[in-house]
Formats: C-alpha cells, sequence, structure tokens
C-alpha cells in the first residue's frame, strides 16, 4: 500500500513539474501577454495542483492535507486574480501605474 | 544527500544570477520585480538552512512589504523622472567600491570563523523551559534579547514618520489614498473573500511564535498586507493620519513592550526582565499588542503620505 502511495506521489509531482515546465516554455516563447498568460494559469492550476495531490498521501491526516488544499486553492485565487488585471492592464494598453 | 547538494548550489546561483540581473538592468520597475524573486529565492535558502523562522520574516518582510514599498516609489519616481541629474561616473564608483568593502568584511567575518563557531545556541536551549515557551528563535527574540526587537518595533514609527514627511503642507493631516485606479470586479472579489482567510493566518502567525516559526513581525505583515488588499480595492477608506486613536493604535505595542521591560526593573531587578512564572504570559500579551502595531504601522507604510486635503 505503501510503496502504491509513493508510486502515486512520484506520478502526480513529475506531472505537476511537466506542466510547470510547460507553463515556463510558453512564457518564454509565446508571442503576446495574453498567450503567456494563458501559458502561466497551465502552471498556476495543474502544475501546483498536481504537486499538492501528489504529496497529499505523505503529510499529516487531516491538519496537513487541509493546510496543501488551503495554500492550493488560496493561490489559485491570487493567480486568477493577477491574471485578470494583468490581462485588463495588457488590453487597455501600456504597463500599469 | 548529493541531490539535496545539487539543489543548493542551484539555488545558490539562482540567486545571485537574480541579485546581478537586479542591478545590472536599467528599468525602475523590472529592477524591482527581480528583488522580490530574490527575496523569495533567499526565503528558499533560508528554509534549506533549517532557519523557518527567518524565511518566513524574509518573505513576508524583506521580500513581500519592502517589494511593495519599492514599487510604490518607482511609480511616485516614474512622474519625477527629470528632478535631479543621475549620479556621476565618480560616485557610482565610490558606492561600488564602499558596497565591495562592506561585502568583503561580512565574507572575511564569516570566513576567519574558528571551527566551531562560538555559539550561545546550547544555553538558549538550556534556558528555554524559564520561558515557558516551545520556540528558541522567540525565546532569544522576546526574552534574551528583547531590547532588539523593542528598538526594531519603534523604529518602525520613525520611518512612518519620514513617509508621511514626503505630503505635501496641504495634505498633512489628511489621509493616505491607495485605490487602484481602475476598478476592477476581480480584484473586488478578491478583496472580499481574502481579508477572512488572511486575518485567521496573520493572528496564526502570531499565536504560533511561542511555540513554532512565526511571530509578531510575520502576522502582522500578512495582516497588513490584508488591510492594503481592501484599501486597493476601494472598498474601505485609508483614515486621516490626524486622527489619535490611529496614533494611539501605532505606539501601544511600543509602549506596551516599554512598560512591561520597565516593570521589570521593580519586579526582576533588571530592564525587560520577566518575573519568574510570568514569562509566557508577558510575552504573549507583548506579541499580540505588537502585532496590532506593526499590522497599522506596516498597512500605513504601504499606503504612503497623506494626500487627501483634510476635511
Amino acid at each position: 500500500m505503501s510503496i502504491a502511495l509513493g508510486l502515486f506521489t512520484i506520478f502526480a509531482v513529475v506531472a505537476g513539474a511537466f506542466f510547470f515546465l510547460a507553463g515556463t516554455v510558453g512564457l518564454l516563447r509565446f508571442p503576446d501577454p495574453l498567450t503567456r498568460l494563458h501559458a502561466l494559469t497551465k502552471a498556476d492550476n495543474l502544475g501546483l495542483g498536481l504537486v499538492v495531490i501528489g504529496l497529499l498521501p505523505q503529510v499529516a491526516w487531516p491538519l496537513g492535507a487541509i493546510k496543501l488544499i488551503a495554500i492550493w486553492l488560496i493561490v489559485l485565487f491570487a493567480a486568477t486574480t493577477v491574471s485578470q488585471l494583468m490581462a485588463r492592464a495588457a488590453r487597455d494598453g501600456g504597463p500599469p501605474v | 544527500m548529493t541531490l539535496a547538494l545539487a539543489v543548493d548550489i542551484g539555488l545558490t546561483l539562482l540567486v545571485l544570477a537574480v541579485a546581478c540581473w537586479t542591478l545590472a538592468v536599467r528599468d525602475t520597475f523590472t529592477s524591482v520585480i527581480g528583488f522580490v524573486a530574490y527575496g523569495l529565492l533567499l526565503a528558499l535558502i533560508w528554509v534549506r538552512l533549517a532557519a523557518p523562522d527567518v524565511a518566513l520574516t524574509e518573505a513576508a518582510m524583506g521580500s513581500g512589504l519592502t517589494g511593495l514599498l519599492l514599487l510604490g516609489a518607482a511609480a511616485r519616481l516614474q512622474n519625477a523622472k527629470n528632478i535631479s541629474a543621475p549620479p556621476g561616473l565618480a560616485l557610482r564608483w565610490v558606492a561600488g567600491v564602499l558596497c565591495a568593502l562592506v561585502s568583503a568584511g561580512l565574507a572575511a567575518m564569516v570566513l576567519l570563523l574558528p571551527d566551531p563557531a562560538p555559539t550561545l545556541a546550547p544555553a538558549v536551549v538550556a534556558h528555554l523551559p524559564a520561558t515557558g515557551l516551545g520556540n528558541p528563535v522567540t525565546g532569544v527574540l522576546l526574552a534574551y534579547r528583547a531590547i532588539d526587537t523593542l528598538l526594531e518595533a519603534v523604529v518602525l514609527l520613525p520611518a512612518l514618520l519620514g513617509v508621511w514627511s514626503l505630503a505635501a503642507d496641504r495634505d498633512w493631516g489628511g489621509a493616505p489614498r491607495l485605490r487602484y485606479h481602475r476598478p476592477d470586479g476581480a480584484l473586488t472579489l478578491l478583496a472580499q473573500v481574502l481579508p477572512p482567510f488572511g486575518i485567521i493566518v496573520g493572528i496564526y502567525l502570531c499565536w504560533n511564535g511561542a511555540d513554532q516559526p512565526g511571530g509578531a513581525f510575520q502576522g502582522g505583515a500578512v495582516l497588513a498586507a490584508m488591510w492594503a488588499l481592501i484599501l486597493t480595492a476601494g472598498l474601505a477608506e485609508a483614515p486621516p493620519v490626524s486622527r489619535r486613536w490611529l496614533r494611539w493604535l501605532l505606539v501601544a505595542g511600543s509602549a506596551v513592550f516599554l512598560v512591561i521591560g520597565l516593570a521589570g526593573i521593580g519586579f526582576a531587578d533588571a530592564f525587560l526582565a520577566y518575573p519568574a512564572g510570568y514569562a509566557k504570559p508577558l510575552i504573549l500579551t507583548i506579541e499580540l499588542v505588537l502585532t496590532l502595531s506593526i499590522a497599522v504601522a506596516l498597512g500605513l507604510l504601504i499606503a504612503g503620505p497623506p494626500t487627501r486635503t483634510p476635511s
């Protein structure tokens, strides 16, 4: 059972790292702010989400798990808002003052 | 072990590269963003050095709060680009040489330490039970070296006075303004939903500081960030800086600290000493009031000088 959980952790965290890598490549390669934001959200949503899911079997239940999930949700929320602000600033032209 | 070493070396090289990049870029905004990234990477290094208290402070104060202050300064400087000429070559050389001297001195101090380095850590751990605390860092900050922490709390007030003194004469006594110039639904939603959780996290960090990493400065920084978020979204206005209750809140932390410290002369034979058996409740009292004062002071630092004429 613990081997299965360990394999699950490795698989999920590696998958999460892949999305971080893909998001970073997208950030560096995509041509304009909106598509770059699109690439970044993949790292935030799926990358961090998979890393958190992968780490869940390794932490103390329930407080450690709740903290991890809370971190994921708060980062999601903050990243979503910041993406909105940056996208609007990019659409309206010029850097935000 | 080798994998951990590889990660550490990679992290160190990354921090050095980001530091050099922050110095090298010419654009102020880009440089500030580099500084924030540098602070977050530095926090990771403190975690690797098994110093989570320092890591929390670096992330909250060094990277987050200082980054916000620098962003505000950069925004102000954009409107005032041509006020003074850039420093000349000689001045820059003098600054560079002086910085290099300080760095070389610090490096020499670290490299010339005897092996094993002199440490008071065993003495702290041995006497920690007398304070009733579980976190040795809090023991050092609020019992053994309380004078340092007292001065750190007090120094926030002259810093705030420095920011306030940038106000125009007609605005003195008015309120600072931190509202984002474009109204935005997403920002409003974040400022409505996040603060309740942030306030819990701030109180948790302060309360937890007695036994685990955390403390007044980290908790205060989180509370200040929540206040700044609400102000930025325009959900509330900053109070005029002339309000008497605001001034009392600002000095409450240092005042309570000072009063308990002075009472120590009578009850425990030394300034900032705690009577036996009362150390933990007194330390928690100081921490709680200090957290509130630090939160208000940091929030007002972020909000900037008063810009609205008092009515």
